[in-house]
């Protein structure tokens, strides 16, 4: 975890939890792994308050816990999983996803889910069930079984998943002791549980709906406690949680089909998408290529609302396969039928895109040209940039050293004589991608880390006056539902000058700009980190 | 080389083969760089639409309702000096707080489970026992005068007497010494939960109900 990670975790986590469990995860995060008494003694927090936090970080799933790191009977030992605390800023992506694709029930799911980090699918269902009821007009109410449907729809296609079992200190070291001597027990990765995506029964489905309308509050609370009363459902003790993998999969996913969209053409990137759809769950989440496809294959599982013939199929598939600069999409012949795989790593050139972008916005786009010349001729010498970029001798340098000071260039030495003598020595300037990308991923954590600070600054500075507009806001609708006069209204509107009310206004505005801002960068964040560890897996591949 | 005095750079090799010529050196700098350093270039556009909209609003939504969940921890307010009016509200919603999630304890250590307070027996046992010591020394102190009268008794018939005198005695001093031993049992388990429990200020608020 580097600084600005940890920074921003820090943000993350007091936003969502509380100062509290901000503190006690960034010492985990600072210090690695812990047992309870050391958190304890460190932060110098009650012993109830680091508990409780400790639980909440299980719970959410950013936390696991571990015994026996150091021999037979060692105090559990915590960890923190900064990563998943960074997922956090893309929740309302999740969401927003979940919604587009399953619709109103599987966004309500995902988003009970991400909030309380995992639940029993009885409970998730019933809560869902409720609050769609809630939203609906009177009279009507949501079928428990819908709701079932959708979830077990977002199992079925690997959104969620059961969260691995942890297993409790003490119990299980003896049971491992007898194969490996040394019985660690780390965190089960919830892949290794054949189960992971079964449903299990539940007998949820006989209550059938529930009405709940507003009345009041007493009848809801007795509503309440009569329905956890019979909470007997028979899922009790399996979890499911995001699988986070699985959506990170459909979002670089996404991402190739609309690269494609805008190299080629709306049809061939339907035809890309319906390739991906349907190896989606059989290709293994860090898999360089798809599942190999056959032509056939593909044409039987095209929607049949677009209407390709299958000549004109065969004409698209080469026009994939013989792209040369952008499609890695590899045929082999093989027996008689076509073979297709998507080159998953088609998202680097998504993450290179991203990074000409920004390039261009901070450089402008001529640096980006030097950009994307370096990383095309991989090494070049100061004079062959100029020549080749086009660019002024003096400009180019200019931009050249700019971006070397960056360090989004590196420079290279390579001396012909062994004494190192610039003038019989050759400097190449050089790209290097995957150091390249990390950089340009912290400085988003840093802007990101910069905005939310920036936010909490904004409301701060401005909650007495954001305060007085609300409320005079709430006595306008009280007043104009109770029909009281209009004067007391007008009266109370005299509070709020004309300069205080632009104040708000410009508040308000600034707060909305800061998180779009912060969504862009999340999701230039995201493909910049797929980028950097499919590239890193590559590495390790070579 | 040898033409160049002091103070004047002396490199081995010829500037301008790098290319660098007279006007080309950049400025030299003056303290640190600002804080928001004037941009060259103008940001591009944010991204807009229904779709940002919408996850704008989910986003503060959500951040809203994280709020209100048990899972954010509120430090412990301090002790407070004045009895409030409101401090029964807050604790009634507190307690509405704490009863809205129960972590499953099968998946978590066993530590992090709060301890039920077991609740002592308030028992003095200092006043025990110099009570008890008090009795021995009336005890023994009667043994003496029983010891000197018996000098002049017959010895059986005293020896019995003293005997059963001093069995009842014993017996009484047997009891306490069990109920003494009860209590000290009963201190040593209670000692050994305040182990785990009794590091750190606010122990106390412990409650012995198992959910938060």
């Amino acid at each position: 975890m580097t600084a600005q990670e940890e920074r921003l975790c820090g943000l993350l986590l007091q936003e969502h939890f509380g100062e509290v469990v901000e503190k006690v995860g960034t010492h985990l995060l600072c210090n690695g792994n812990l047992n309870l008494r050391a958190l304890v003694h460190e932060t110098k927090l009650p012993l109830d308050l680091v508990k409780k936090s400790v639980c909440v970080l299980v719970q959410q799933g950013m936390c696991t816990f571990c015994t026996g790191r150091r021999g037979p009977g060692a105090p559990v030992e915590y960890q923190i999983c900064g990563e998943k605390v960074l997922h956090m800023l893309r929740y309302p992506r999740y969401i927003y996803t979940a919604k587009s694709l399953y619709g109103d029930t599987g966004e309500l799911i995902v988003e009970e889910i991400l909030q309380r980090g995992q639940m029993t699918m009885s409970n998730t269902v019933s809560t869902v069930a409720d609050r769609l009821t809630h939203n609906m007009p009177e009279g009507q109410c949501m079928d428990y079984s819908e709701v079932v449907t959708a979830f077990s729809r977002l199992v079925e296609t690997h959104f969620l998943q059961r969260s691995a079992p942890m297993t409790p200190a003490g119990s299980s070291t003896s049971g491992g002791a007898d194969s490996n001597p040394p019985s660690v027990t780390e965190p089960i990765q919830p892949e290794t549980n054949p189960d992971c995506y079964k449903l299990p029964y539940i007998n949820i489905s006989g209550k059938g709906k529930r009405t709940r309308s507003d009345d009041g509050d007493a009848e809801q609370s007795t509503a309440k406690k009569a329905k956890t009363d019979n909470s007997e459902s028979g899922d009790e003790g399996i979890y499911w949680q995001v699988n986070f993998e699985r959506f990170h999969l459909h979002f670089r996913d996404q991402a190739i089909i609309s690269a494609v969209a805008s190299k080629l053409d709306q049809t061939s990137s339907e035809i890309v998408r319906t390739m991906l759809r349907m190896s989606e769950v059989t290709t293994p989440a860090n898999a360089a290529f798809t599942q190999a496809l056959s032509a056939n294959e593909i044409f039987r599982s095209l929607p049949s609302t677009y209407n390709i013939a299958r000549p004109i199929l065969d004409q698209y598939l080469t026009l994939l396969v013989d792209d040369p600069v952008c499609l890695h999409i590899y045929s082999q012949i093989h027996a008689t039928s076509f073979l297709m795989t998507v080159c998953v790593h088609l998202c680097s050139l998504v993450g290179l895109c991203h990074y000409l972008a920004m390039l261009c916005v901070r450089f402008g786009s001529r640096s980006a040209r030097i950009f994307r010349l370096l990383l095309r001729k991989r090494h070049l010498e100061q004079k062959q940039v100029e020549d080749f970029a086009m660019v002024p001798a003096k400009e180019a340098k200019d931009m050249l050293y700019k971006l070397l000071s960056e360090n989004l260039v590196q420079l290279q030495e390579i001396p012909k004589t062994p004494d190192h003598a610039p003038s019989r020595t050759f400097y190449l300037y050089t790209v290097n991608q995957l150091p390249t990308a990390r950089l340009l991923l912290q400085h988003c954590y840093k802007t990101v880390g910069n905005l939310i600070e920036r936010r909490l600054y904004e409301t701060k500075e401005n909650k007495q006056t954001s305060e007085k507009s609300m409320i005079i806001t709430k006595i306008g609708i009280s007043c104009s539902t109770t029909g009281r006069s209009p004067l007391s209204y007008t009266k109370v509107c005299v509070w709020s000058t004309c300069p205080k009310t632009l104040q708000v206004f410009v508040c308000s505005l600034h707060l909305v700009k800061l998180m779009s801002v912060n969504n862009c960068i999340d999701n230039c964040n995201r493909v910049l980190f797929s980028h950097g560890s499919s590239n890193a897996r590559a590495c390790r591949l070579k | 080389m040898a033409g160049k005095g002091r103070g004047i750079a002396a490199f081995t090799f010829n500037l301008e083969a790098l290319g660098i010529t007279r006007g080309s050196m950049p400025e030299a700098q003056r303290g640190p760089t600002p804080l928001f350093p004037q941009i060259e270039y103008k940001p591009g556009p944010l991204k807009a639409g229904e779709e940002e909209d919408y996850m704008r609003a989910l986003k503060q939504e959500m951040r809203g309702r994280m709020k209100d969940l048990p899972f954010n921890i509120k430090p412990h307010s301090g002790k407070r000096d004045v009895e409030r009016y409101k401090d029964k509200y807050t604790s009634a919603i507190k307690k509405i707080e704490d009863g809205d999630w129960t972590p499953d304890w099968n998946s978590l250590p066993k530590e992090l489970k709060p301890q039920r307070k077991i609740i002592k027996k308030k028992t003095d046992l200092k006043k025990l026992k110099e009570m008890s010591k008090k009795d021995k020394e009336d005890l023994l102190s009667k043994l003496d005068e029983l010891e000197k009268r018996g000098d002049d008794k017959s010895d059986e018939e005293d020896e019995a007497k003293v005997e059963k005198k001093g069995d009842g005695e014993e017996d009484e001093i047997e009891g306490e010494l069990e109920e003494e031993e009860v209590e000290e049992d009963n201190d040593y388990i209670a000692s050994y939960f305040e182990d785990g429990d009794d590091f750190g200020a606010g122990s106390d608020d412990n409650i012995d109900e198992a959910t938060y």
